[in-house]
């Protein structure tokens, strides 16, 4: 068991997550508290004493499913370890795993779409039955059946297990069901859950959650009103999202059963959502990048600020020190020092929000604006081969996501084509705004500088460096990319203070940190 | 600093307050607060590792109310340092009372000076804080260390001798030791990162929004004469606003007054009219008011 947890807390260390040896030793010790049967209790114990950021949880919960996965009921938690290996043992256990629930399936899982005792339409329909029915132990039978039959998982293939999620999700056409059950639910054939409580199907199915009383009795209604069909949507998407990680958990469980927990580990390692490249962020990260950028610009704010006060004792306030003396007789018992204010720096960012790098724009632009009370004024400029200033879009606006949405839909970027053009984009801002750059002005220039083989007009670069404080160049590109293809980072950075790879939300944070 | 006041290893726990994960989830659910599996468990876990738990999460979601409701549950009195920015030894930990100390000395004008010495540092000077009043406690206290975010980085290192060791060292005293290991809770609401020595030495606890069946039997034990219908058909509305992209999403007691808001006004069911008009409640901004209002009574969906 703690050879167990040995390799569990690796895994974790490699997954980024910072796991001290004073953690290890107490999740050692909350072991020995928790009775292993319980897989839940375990679950929170061990991250209670190893995850200390909620930011972590869903890494820690994936490589935990991934180390205590269950093979079935006969199976201990603490032997998962050596039943894993050996061909033989990983069919029983898939077998055994698509035979127990509903007791009718006979599927080899770990071959694929072997015999089924059913067709794929009883599996359709059992499954709208489970998602109207909301019955929990119904939807994961019906998840691990069509795990076995429409994923086709080969054994031994070294994958995370994202294909046969596609595909056996593509196979169950979810977004069918979900109109099939509001239609059904529409033309009356059951009452709405949203007044007579959840689990009233039509087969009289209890679900999990039916405390509410059915008194107000509405059957026969036809028409709902839009609050009403909002919560029913929400409430059977909800169910669809449950049967959704119950799919995932089952393909992960016989991933775990074919390749060990190790291997598949290593392949489902994804980065913490701090360290996802935003440039090529899937959309499940994109959200997890959003949900991290608002706590994070309040810290960053909350943080800059106390700097600014707290800062660092200048020199001696002799003013100040001899009025303090007179409470002590005139004698300066406490030297009283003046603190620096240090000036606020302007900031001008000039970004390019091209579908290559967008979405590393709007994170800049958003964190920009999300602290601009630590800088006296902040300026943007956004261009695709046109430019256009967008500083308006965030005056009296308290949520900086909703202007960056309308700089998506309202700026004047476009001049040609739509293809970056950083030579022209540049030229134009300095004949129309190049006169406000003053010494105490600091430009971030955002982008990729792919240039589509246009002219660089570096000479801009090199104006905009003599008349500014600082000239900064952030690349959303990894640094050995830069200066292959269309890319002339090279040609403008010489004439920028410093150019900065600025891949991920870290980079992006103590970026924007020491700026102020 | 003498040999003894090092320690090793780990805080030898007491008596076991629980006697297992059901039991303190039982326990709490009879004072009104209903955990999940993951509260219950860190409970427990703290009281057998006798180790503080740090509790975080959005703001109104049952942080401080845990701390509270496990001091009803074991019979325990609630010690609470409210954290705030400049908190310092004097505030938390212990402070000499000079002005009794002045008067002992003038008291005693006559004494040898070894003597007074020796007098004005004891513990009758002492005056204790929240800190050093939990460990000196002789009955079992619950210590409520309350938005620790708001201290700066600093004053934290204030807390890690308690956190670890449980005794607080005074200079001029000696080390003062906990006679009874206390239930120590620390809330957070996020606003910067902790250090991670203070992190290091707690359990971690992240109480998110509930799911819809908590959120719905939360509102039924604290709200008093709801039907269960309404009950229902709150939280499932509160659920869909959560989807939304708000600025501040309603929480868990803001759930409740607008529960309980709804009973106060008679509403046996709502509707859009009437959800519309008693957002307030649930949100705080105008931008989400709208745009809750919005959602929920505009979009015909066109399926």
């Amino acid at each position: 068991m703690l050879d167990l947890l040995t390799g569990f807390v690796a895994e974790l260390r490699a997954a980024g997550i910072p796991v001290s040896l004073t953690e290890h030793l107490d999740a050692a010790e909350a072991m020995r508290h928790i009775p292993l049967e319980d897989r839940e209790g375990l679950k929170y114990a061990l991250g209670a004493s190893l995850v200390k950021s909620s930011t972590h949880w869903r890494a820690y919960e994936t490589t935990f499913e991934i180390y205590f996965s269950l093979r079935g009921p006969e199976y201990q938690i603490g032997d998962s370890d050596f039943e894993s290996d050996g061909d033989e043992s990983e069919d029983n256990e898939a077998a055994k795993l698509a035979g127990r629930g509903t007791g009718k399936g006979r599927g080899r899982g770990g071959g694929g779409g072997g015999q089924e005792g059913m067709t794929s339409e009883e599996l359709a329909e059992l499954l709208y039955k489970a998602l109207l029915g909301s019955n929990d132990a119904m939807i994961a039978a019906v998840a691990r059946h069509a795990v076995a039959r429409y994923a086709g998982m080969e054994p031994g293939r070294p994958v995370g297990g994202t294909y046969y999620l596609y595909r056996t999700l593509r196979n169950l056409d979810l977004d069918g069901i979900l109109t099939r059950l509001l239609d059904d639910a529409r033309s009356g054939s059951m009452s709405p859950p949203a007044i007579e409580g959840p689990g009233t199907g039509p087969d009289g199915e209890s679900g999990s959650g039916s405390g509410s009383g059915s008194e107000s009795g509405g059957g026969g209604q036809v028409t709902f009103t839009a609050l009403e069909e909002r919560l029913l949507r929400d409430e059977f998407q909800s169910r669809i999202d449950q049967l959704r990680r119950e799919i995932e958990n089952e393909i992960r469980r016989r991933l775990v059963a074919d390749r060990g927990s190790e291997a598949l580990a290593k392949s489902l390692r994804k980065p913490l959502p701090e360290d996802v490249d935003v440039m090529h962020a899937t959309r499940d990260e994109m959200v997890l990048l959003k949900k991290a950028l608002q706590p994070l610009s309040r810290k960053l704010a909350v943080r800059l600020a106390r700097k600014r006060r707290h800062g660092r004792k200048g020199p001696l306030d002799f003013r100040s020190t001899v009025r303090h003396s007179l409470s002590t007789g005139g004698v300066p018992l406490e030297p009283k020092f003046r603190y620096p204010r240090p000036a606020k720096p302007e900031i001008v960012v000039i970004a390019d929000i091209s579908g290559s790098v967008a979405s590393f724009a709007r994170f800049t632009l958003h964190l920009v604006h999300a602290i601009s009370s630590q800088f006296s004024k902040v300026r943007s400029f956004v261009f695709i081969d046109g430019i256009d200033e967008v500083t308006r879009f965030f005056e009296n606006v308290d949520d900086p996501s909703d202007a960056v949405h309308r700089i998506n839909t309202e700026a004047d970027v476009i001049w040609v084509d739509g293809h970056s053009d950083y030579g022209h984009a540049l030229t134009v801002f300095w004949e129309r705004w190049g006169e406000e750059i003053n010494p105490r002005t600091s430009v971030l220039l955002l982008g990729d500088a792919r240039n589509n083989y246009h002219a660089s007009q570096a000479w801009v670069v090199k104006e905009l460096q003599d008349r500014a404080r600082r000239v900064y160049w952030l690349n959303p590109e990894p640094q050995a990319y830069w200066n292959s293809g269309d890319s002339i980072v090279g040609e403008y950075g010489v004439h920028c203070d410093s150019v900065i790879e600025c891949r991920t939300l870290r980079q992006l944070e103590r970026f924007v940190g020491d700026l102020a | 600093m003498t040999a003894d006041t090092i320690t090793s290893g780990f805080p030898v726990a007491g008596e076991p307050r629980f006697d297992s994960i059901d039991a303190v989830r039982q326990g709490l659910a009879s004072v009104d607060y209903l955990a999940d599996e993951g509260i219950a468990g860190v409970v427990y876990l703290a009281d057998r590792l006798a180790k503080p738990v740090l509790v975080e999460g959005p703001a109104g979601t049952g942080k401080t109310e845990l701390a509270k409701s496990v001091a009803r549950l074991t019979g325990c009195r609630l010690i609470r340092l409210q954290c705030y920015e400049g908190l310092d030894e004097s505030k938390a930990l212990y402070e000499w009372n000079y002005k009794k100390q002045l008067l002992r000395i003038q008291a005693g004008a006559d004494e040898a000076w070894q003597a007074l010495e020796d007098d004005i540092f004891s513990e009758e000077f002492l005056l204790a804080r929240p800190l050093l009043e939990a460990i000196r406690s002789p009955d079992p206290v619950v210590l409520l260390i309350d938005e620790v975010d708001r201290v700066e980085l600093e004053t934290e290192a204030l807390l890690l001798e308690i956190l670890s060791e449980y005794q607080v060292s005074i200079p001029e005293l000696g080390t003062v030791r906990a006679t009874q290991i206390p239930l120590v809770f620390l809330t957070s609401n996020n606003t910067r990162e902790l250090s991670e020595a203070l992190k290091r030495r707690c359990l971690y606890l992240h109480i998110d929004y509930p799911q819809l069946d908590r959120e719905r039997a939360i509102i039924e034990t604290r709200v008093p004469g709801i039907s269960a219908a309404l009950a229902d058909q709150v939280a499932r509305i509160v659920r869909s606003l959560r989807t939304l992209e708000l600025k501040k999403l309603p929480s868990v007691s803001e759930t409740l007054d607008w529960a309980r808001t709804l009973v106060v006004l008679g509403v046996e069911s709502i509707d859009a009219e009437q959800a519309r008009d008693t957002l307030n409640i649930l949100l705080k901004y105008r931008t989400d008011i709208d745009r809750a209002a919005k959602e929920l009574a505009g979009v015909e969906l066109a399926d």
